[in-house]
This record gives C-alpha cells, sequence and structure tokens, in this order.
C-alpha cells in the first residue's frame, strides 16, 4: 500500500476503481474486527464485512468528485457497517429459524480449529452484548477498531465528549461485570 | 487516563485480520474483478473468465500460457476459482459441445456498439457453415466495413463461443485468426468442414452455389446448399451470374441482400 488513510479520498476522486481496493486494505481489519463484535458469529461478520465495501463502491459511484475528496472515509464506512450490523441482528430477532446449518458447521470448525482464541471473542461479545447499545458501539469502535472519538461522534451522530462518556460508563460496568463473574 | 486498564489491553485483543480472500470477494461484488476457471474446448482447454453480467473472455490455454499469463493479458483483475457456478457451467458446456451460443449470457458491456452488433451477428452462423466478412458488413447495415468487420472479429473477447472462425475472406480463403490460422482450420475441421477442400473451391473462383430445380442460390455451405445433389448443382463465381441466370438468394443463408 503506497497510499496513506489520509491521501485515499483525494485519490478516490481521481480514480475511483484504481484506488477503491487500496481503501478495502486500509479498513478491512478494522470493519471486520468491529463486525465480529456486532454480529453472532466469523461467517455473518464476513458478510456485513464484504457488503459494506460493495455499497461503499456503488455510493461512491453516486458522488461528486468534490463530494469524495471531502468525504470523512472511516465515519462514512462505519455509519454503512453499523446499518449492516443491525438489520442482520434485527432479521435474525424476527427469523430464529434462520439460524442456519451452515452457521452451526462454522461454530464447529470454530471449535475444532480456534476454540481458544474463539473462546475469548464470544466472551466478550457476550458482554459487551450486555451493555446499553451506544456504550457497546463505542466502545467497540474506541478500543477494539481503533476509532477516535471525534470520528465516533461523527459515525454516530452525537457528540464527541458522549462518545468518551459512553465508553467511560460502558468500562465502568464491564469492570463490574467481571468481577460478579469472578465470584 | 485508561492506558493502564486490563479491560482495555483486552479489548485491543479482540483484532482481527480480515479474511485472505474478503478483497477479491468485495472486488468480484463490486464488479471491479472477474472469476476465472479451466475448462475443455473444442481443441484443447481454456482459460474462461466471468462476471455477473456473463462471460468476459474465453482463450485456448495453448494461445495464452499459464494461469499467471492469463491474469497478466484479462484486463481486469481475475481470481482463479475451481468451477464456474452451476448455471453458467451448464450453458458453457452447451454452447461448447453445441456450437450455439443459446442461452449463454457474454458480457460486451465494455464493447462499442459497432463490435457488439458485429460479434452478435456472428454469434447466428450456424456450426458447420462459414460466410464472408462481407456478408457481416452487410447484414449490419454497414456493407462498406468490411477491413472494421475483421478488426472487430480480431478482438473478439470470447472467441469459439462467439465463432469468428466461421467468418473467412471474400475470396473464400480461410483467413486469419486472432490464435493463428491453424487453429481457424482446426475448429472448423472440428465442425466437419474441410478447410482444404474450401480453399480448393475458393480458387476455381466457386463463391456461390445454386440447385437448379428450385432456382435459389447459396452460400456453399448453407445447409440448404450442402443438401443439393451434383446432378442439379450449379456453381457460380458472383451474385451478378446467379441473378443473370434467373436464380434468387436464399433466404436462410442471405447471401445478397
Amino acid at each position: 500500500m503506497t497510499t496513506t488513510l489520509d491521501q485515499l479520498p483525494n485519490r478516490l476522486a481521481a480514480d475511483r476503481d484504481g484506488a477503491f481496493p487500496d481503501l478495502v486494505r486500509h479498513l478491512q481489519d478494522g470493519v471486520y474486527s468491529g463486525a465480529l463484535q456486532f454480529t453472532r458469529n466469523r461467517h455473518d461478520a464476513e458478510d456485513v464485512t464484504q457488503e459494506t465495501f460493495v455499497r461503499v463502491y456503488r455510493a461512491l459511484g453516486g458522488y461528486s468528485a468534490d463530494r469524495i475528496a471531502q468525504l470523512q472515509l472511516r465515519p462514512w464506512i462505519w455509519t454503512i457497517a453499523l446499518n449492516l450490523c443491525r438489520n442482520r441482528a434485527r432479521s435474525i430477532e424476527r427469523h430464529p429459524e434462520a439460524l442456519l446449518v451452515e452457521d452451526r458447521i462454522d461454530e464447529f470448525e470454530d471449535a475444532a480449529t480456534q476454540a481458544v482464541d474463539n473462546a475469548n471473542l464470544e466472551e466478550w461479545r457476550l458482554r459487551l452484548a450486555a451493555l446499553p447499545g451506544p456504550q457497546r458501539t463505542a466502545i467497540v469502535l474506541h478500543h477494539v477498531v481503533g476509532l477516535p472519538h471525534a470520528e465516533i461522534a461523527e459515525t454516530t451522530g452525537r457528540s464527541e465528549s458522549t462518545s468518551r462518556s459512553d465508553v467511560r460508563r460502558g468500562l465502568a460496568r464491564l469492570r463490574t461485570m467481571i468481577e460478579e463473574e469472578a465470584r | 487516563m485508561t492506558t493502564h486498564d486490563p479491560i482495555v489491553e483486552e479489548l485491543a485483543t479482540l483484532r482481527r485480520t480480515a479474511p485472505d480472500d474478503l478483497l477479491e470477494t468485495v472486488l468480484m461484488g463490486a464488479d471491479l474483478a472477474d472469476s476465472y476457471t479451466e475448462v475443455g474446448g473444442p481443441t484443447g482447454s481454456a482459460f474462461v473468465a466471468w462476471n455477473g453480467r456473463g462471460v468476459t473472455a474465453f482463450v485456448p490455454v495453448e494461445a495464452v500460457g499459464t494461469r499467471a499469463d492469463f491474469e497478466a493479458q484479462h484486463p481486469r483483475s481475475a481470481y482463479f476459482v475451481d468451477a464456474p457456478p452451476r448455471s453458467l457451467a451448464k450453458r458453457l458446456s452447451h454452447t461448447i459441445e453445441t456450437g450455439r451460443l443459446g442461452r449463454l449470457p457474454v458480457d460486451l458491456s465494455s464493447i462499442g456498439e459497432f463490435q457488439r452488433k458485429v460479434l452478435e451477428k456472428c454469434a447466428e452462423i450456424p456450426p458447420g457453415e462459414i460466410r464472408p466478412y462481407g456478408w457481416i458488413a452487410r447484414e449490419i447495415g454497414n456493407p462498406g466495413a468490411v477491413r472494421a468487420v475483421g478488426t472487430a472479429l480480431g478482438r473478439n473477447p470470447v472467441p469459439v463461443l462467439i465463432p469468428c472462425h466461421r467468418v473467412v475472406r471474400t475470396d473464400g480463403r480461410i483467413g486469419n485468426y486472432a490464435h493463428g490460422s491453424p487453429m481457424k482450420r482446426e475448429l472448423l475441421e472440428h465442425e466437419g468442414l474441410d478447410p482444404e477442400a474450401i480453399e480448393r473451391a475458393a480458387r476455381r473462383g466457386v463463391r456461390l452455389v445454386g440447385s437448379d430445380t428450385t432456382g435459389i442460390y447459396c452460400f456453399p455451405t448453407c445447409r440448404h446448399a450442402r443438401r443439393i445433389t451434383d446432378a442439379h448443382r450449379v456453381e457460380f463465381r458472383s451474385e451478378e451470374v446467379a441473378v443473370a441466370k434467373g436464380y434468387r438468394p436464399c433466404k436462410v443463408c442471405r447471401p445478397a441482400a
């Protein structure tokens, strides 16, 4: 990757198709890591990550070069990704039977190949899911994905100080949860 | 503030690397990349590439070389997969077996209008029959564009599937082919034609044949021309001669406007 994240909007504005693979390379690990927390399993996280970038590409096609050059890429992409994660969670609540056989197979594979690693992920996914939505979102975006508070604020449409206090309160709750687990 | 919080440190370990194939799946979904595989063709195996709109390339392996060579010459990124999606695989093998394009989707979206018309017209030529370049030019409403037709066919992204090997020189010689004249002859032989005999007839000046019972003239390889028995077979060097003798053009192979 020769382009930095800061240079990407200008490169995308000049050559969308040429710069797009670099955009994916820059942001795929972050989106995937966040999606692993916001969805049920690896399979869903992969789907959401793919779908996010495909939608990003299509959306870029409808934007003027000026608008693309002004884009705050991470908050913009995370707005799309969070929507997809939410839609997926919602459709599973409404159609629990949609838990597909392939998901179970995925879970078996996980168990066989990366048991310890995934136990850790699963444990944290459950703890984070017990937090109020905004706290979970802010914590995952800040501490797992690595987004600064200013960009989280841009993503969620809330203020930077709200993002800070969401993270602070969420961490406090997690601490209590872990203490209770240890009892 | 939270630098030594063990919870924060644990959260940082939840970061993962995206799966290796994510980029290529995204590029295919965004229509920036094609998939390709290797299939058996009429004269040996071939690389075939496709995207969501249809087949984008068909290249005999002997004409291109290795997978890396194919990827390098393909106009877009291409990722190797073991097999095409089932419906595409079925239509593809049908086209290869029958020599007819049928319902096989071909992505001609990045091709200009003139070339698209040429290729679509070419796809109408049945297996085992040949037509001159001038025929395509006339059929698509550009009778003067014979050379441009040759160029358009020479840049056919899906040779064999769109049978540009069935288009020959107006003087009756087999002529050039993107992957070399020998492959063109091999493909025609595979369809039951005899390139030598075709060129011998061309040298004798035979361009058209007619039947003295029906008074109709055809291209020599038209399925109606091949039914004419020797006793009733009449050979012509040109349309003018046939017309002067009272013959009319066949409505199937359309040797004249």
